[in-house]
């Protein structure tokens, strides 16, 4: 089998060891340069010194592991599944081995990121090396203690042992080993003799968690900082014109009031009083730039799906002619508006700016470039930046962005004091990065019951889909294909969304190729098993997917969800998709109650190589599809002059739990290079339910959120 | 500003606070503990949960005034020596993702539990209609109050 995710790895002198003072042994590691694709290294690994290593193994004089781990946590479990990889390899079992946050560093560590999906991916084969040549300098040093071969001897679960019965712990020769070479050629591990791997391991911060012991952005307290609310433009599009702070600073426990660029802190003793003091500041907003509204990005959308001057993303063949000589052609244009990425932890930063140092704590999917460019706005050397990372109450994306760490540095390099910026649920609605509103029109030819051409736009608000996505399924399903893209520049801030872009393209082409379906009078699953027939990927290298580890999965899902035989008055929808280098299927069984969907159930095929972590695993599936369900049918976020309608969850609607589906996972599999599971679950969904939809009702949705459609339905059947 | 008497996690405690303080601020700002979560501030999300003499409060929308006497309970108060079983349900079924919502939900389900020790599924998704859960746990969180009320009986 094809094996699309395979990295090529060097690990030349990617790993250097030293004692410590306090016994044991410290192993540094290039994470992210050793792992790389292409595996270049950025500097001459032979001349690195300790400092410019990014993570971390401490081995104690007691065999116990301590792994800093050096990627973000933001609930998508890296901080358990990466060291997981270490232990598998190092031979330790996993009881004895504890997780710490690493810092963002910016001397030892470097490079640091959550997002795309992508850490158990890249550390795949780095964390494994590691593991496995800290055992073998292990063995090393016992064989020349007991003055044997190291070939004659073993290790397993901390103990090393050699062919005449003796037996060494780990901690009995650490010492000795942080003085040997590093071997340069380990072995690593067949599937078949893993004992962490594949094993479920609970998440290694659980008992923190259910006791509510601070872990949080928000939990970091310093005694003496500040409490900082920050009132800022209501739209977007307006400036300050004038304030007047004397209501605000009578306030009982606020210190200071200052105004930087176009927002105003209210600086207090308790969050409370800072909360209290942004709401009894009195400010004059003035328009400084367009006020945009909701109804006026449709139009422009609009236009731009109605234009032919769009940048071409992917072209095969004629569609032109394909369509010229059709027999029917399908048309639909989807449309999905804004969405704030409302993560439960609102967004927060501790920031100390003192002539010495820049501290800053927090939670942040991106310290160093956050990092970087902290430095230059307050004008320091980036060597005097020290970040450190919290663990995070959600990111879907929203934490990739740094704003409210640089208000926070801002505000401390004009007070001289430490603070921490506090945003209010409205504040993180109203001034959010949200997936931004997208369009697509999408056209397919027929000819002799053949899907002969497929003609897709993409209009969206700032920026359009990036890298691989046109090369994601149906590139290289059908002969004749386009993909265009072009977009509206507004002053309304976008960016990532959990599975950007995919999060709503694959609901659009899923639905879509129901009615393709439809017209053919085939079996949905049937019709995108017989496209995968004509992909040629193993040739073709831009297309992205592997077809057969897709029609795996498909089939697996199909199977597991008794496809075609639900009970009367259940009804599925299928829908499929590769995004983050993972394939997915997904079966959604719906009854109909007063109108509306109740989702009963979704059986989810998954195709992600090996499964490190499954509870894990497992977690990151339920919760993605669930996200992906809740935000299909519910989701909803417009603007009217530049101001967003709804800052708070009374009005704006989240899924809760009895509109939740019981998720059922199932993992193809293989012995493939394990992929990510962070993102990919979640864009099948909305698909598959709105075939779910289609199939119990014979409406086609073409917008979200679903639930404003199945309404006004209501609505008309009544009149 | 004002002088509260307050039992919190069995303690006496005073605290000095404005009148119209939320509880949430208070446990949190003055009395360092920090379990109890901010999410909304409206009442809408249930991460800020405790126990109120017993029952589920939102602590964001209980002004400190409201309060005299009260007996408080935070999640860091209900383990006894040992981990509450809905604590040990949590851990067992490996619940939380990014984890900011779970001490609400925890504080929840305890009080659910203790009026209904003996809840079918649709008790279960009523009761724990109230908290968001944005890495959408929900399924375990279901299975988890189910068993938790298993150990329980």
């Amino acid at each position: 089998m094809k094996n699309k995710n395979k990295l090529t790895f060097s690990r030349r002198n990617f790993i250097r060891t030293s004692a410590l003072a306090s016994g044991g042994i410290l192993i540094g590691f290039n994470f992210l340069n050793s792992c790389k694709e292409a595996a270049v290294p950025a500097v001459d690994v032979s001349k690195l010194n300790f400092n410019d290593f990014n993570a971390f193994i401490k081995i104690a004089d007691n065999g116990y592991v301590t792994i800093y781990s050096p990627n973000p946590e933001i609930g998508q479990g890296v901080k358990t599944s990466m060291p997981m990889l270490i232990a598998e390899e190092l031979d330790v079992p996993w009881a004895h081995v504890s997780v710490e946050q690493g810092a963002l560093d910016t001397k030892n560590f470097q490079r640091q990121v959550a997002g795309g999906s992508q850490s158990i991916r890249f550390g795949w084969d780095a964390l494994r090396q590691t593991g496995a040549t800290a055992k073998q300098m292990l063995i090393n040093a016992a064989a020349a203690k007991w003055g044997v071969d190291a070939s004659t001897c073993t290790a397993s679960d901390g103990i090393i042992k050699n062919s005449t019965g003796d037996q060494l712990g780990y901690g009995d020769v650490v010492n000795d080993a942080a003085g040997m070479e590093v071997p340069e050629n380990v072995s690593l591990k067949s599937p078949k003799d893993y004992k962490i791997i594949g094993k479920d391991a609970i998440n290694v911060d659980i008992d923190k968690i259910i006791t509510g012991e601070p872990l949080f952005g928000l939990d970091y307290v310093v005694e003496g900082m500040k409490y900082v609310s920050v009132a800022r433009p209501p739209a977007f599009g307006q400036k300050v014109d004038t304030f007047d702070a004397t209501q605000a600073k009578s306030v009982n426990g606020v210190t200071d009031v200052i105004q930087f660029g176009d927002k105003i802190a209210v600086l207090a003793t308790n969050t409370w009083a800072a909360m209290k003091g942004k709401k009894a500041l009195k400010v004059e907003w003035k328009a400084d730039e367009n006020l945009e509204s909701t109804a006026q990005h449709d139009k422009e959308l609009n236009a731009i799906l109605d234009s032919n001057t769009l940048d071409v993303r992917r072209e095969d063949g004629n569609i032109k002619k394909a369509f010229a000589e059709a027999d029917e052609i399908l048309e639909r244009t989807f449309e999905s508006p804004f969405l704030p990425h409302n993560c439960m932890e609102p967004m927060n930063f501790y920031a100390n700016v003192t002539e010495e140092k820049v501290y800053l704590v927090g939670p942040i999917q991106t310290p160093a470039g956050t990092a970087n460019r902290i430095a230059s706005l307050i004008n320091r050397n980036p060597e005097d930046v020290h970040l450190e990372m919290t663990r995070m109450g959600g990111g879907f994306g929203r934490r990739l962005y740094g704003d409210f760490a640089m208000e926070a540095a801002e505000i401390s390099n004009i007070t001289k004091q430490p603070i921490k910026v506090i945003f209010s649920r409205e504040d993180d609605m109203a001034a959010g990065i949200y997936r931004p509103a997208i369009k697509y029109r999408i056209k397919a030819s027929i000819k002799d019951r053949k899907v002969t051409g497929y003609h897709l736009k993409e209009a969206a608000i700032n920026s359009n889909m990036y890298g691989l996505i046109p090369n994601f399924f149906p590139a290289g399903a059908i002969a004749n294909y386009k993909i265009e893209s072009g977009n509206y520049k507004s002053n309304i801030t976008t960016g990532a969304w959990r599975a950007p872009y995919t999060n709503f393209l694959a609901y659009a082409e899923q639905s879509f190729f129901d009615e393709i379906a439809e017209a053919l009078e085939v079996d949905p699953v049937q019709l995108r098993l017989d496209l995968l027939k004509n992909v040629k990927d193993v040739e073709d290298k831009s297309i992205d997917y592997s077809a057969e580890r897709m029609t795996n999965t498909i089939k697996l899902a199909a199977e597991k969800s008794n496809w075609g035989n639900s009970e009367n008055g259940v009804y599925q929808g299928f829908a499929a998709y590769y995004s983050h280098n993972t394939h997915v299927a997904e079966v959604v069984d719906i009854t109909m109650k007063n109108g509306v969907p109740s989702v009963e159930k979704v059986t989810v095929a998954v195709d992600c190589g090996i499964v490190v972590n499954p509870t894990g695993a497992k977690n990151q599936i339920e919760g993605g599809v669930i996200d992906g369900i809740g935000h299909a049918m519910y989701g909803n976020f417009s603007f009217e002059d530049g101001k967003p309608q709804d800052v708070n969850f009374n009005t704006y609607r989240l899924i809760r739990m009895k509109e939740t589906p019981i998720v059922e996972t199932y993992f193809v599999e293989n012995e493939l290079s394990p992929t990510g599971l962070g993102e990919p679950g979640l864009p099948p969904a909305g698909g598959a339910l709105a075939n779910a939809i289609k199939a119990a009702t014979g409406k086609i949705i073409t917008k979200q959120p679903f639930i404003d459609t199945l309404q006004n339905r209501k609505t008309d059947l009544n009149a | 500003m004002a002088s509260y008497n307050l039992k919190v996690n069995g303690k006496s405690v005073n605290v000095n606070a404005d009148d119209d303080t939320p509880l949430l601020w208070v446990l949190r700002d003055e009395l360092n503990l920090l379990g109890t979560k901010f999410g909304c501030g409206i009442g809408q999300c249930g991460a800020c949960t405790v126990h109120l003499d017993g029952v589920a409060v939102r602590s964001c929308s209980l002004p400190i005034s409201s309060l005299v006497d009260a007996n408080i309970i935070t999640i860091e108060g209900l383990k006894d020596k040992a981990l509450h079983p809905v604590q040990e349900a949590w851990k067992e079924l490996d619940v939380p993702q990014c984890g900011y919502c779970q001490s609400g939900q925890i504080m929840t389900a305890s009080s659910f539990l203790k009026q209904n020790p003996n809840p079918n599924n649709d008790d279960i998704r009523n009761a724990m209609h109230g908290n968001l859960c944005r890495c959408a746990s929900y399924n375990r969180i279901e299975k988890a109050v189910a068993l938790a009320a298993k150990k329980m009986s």
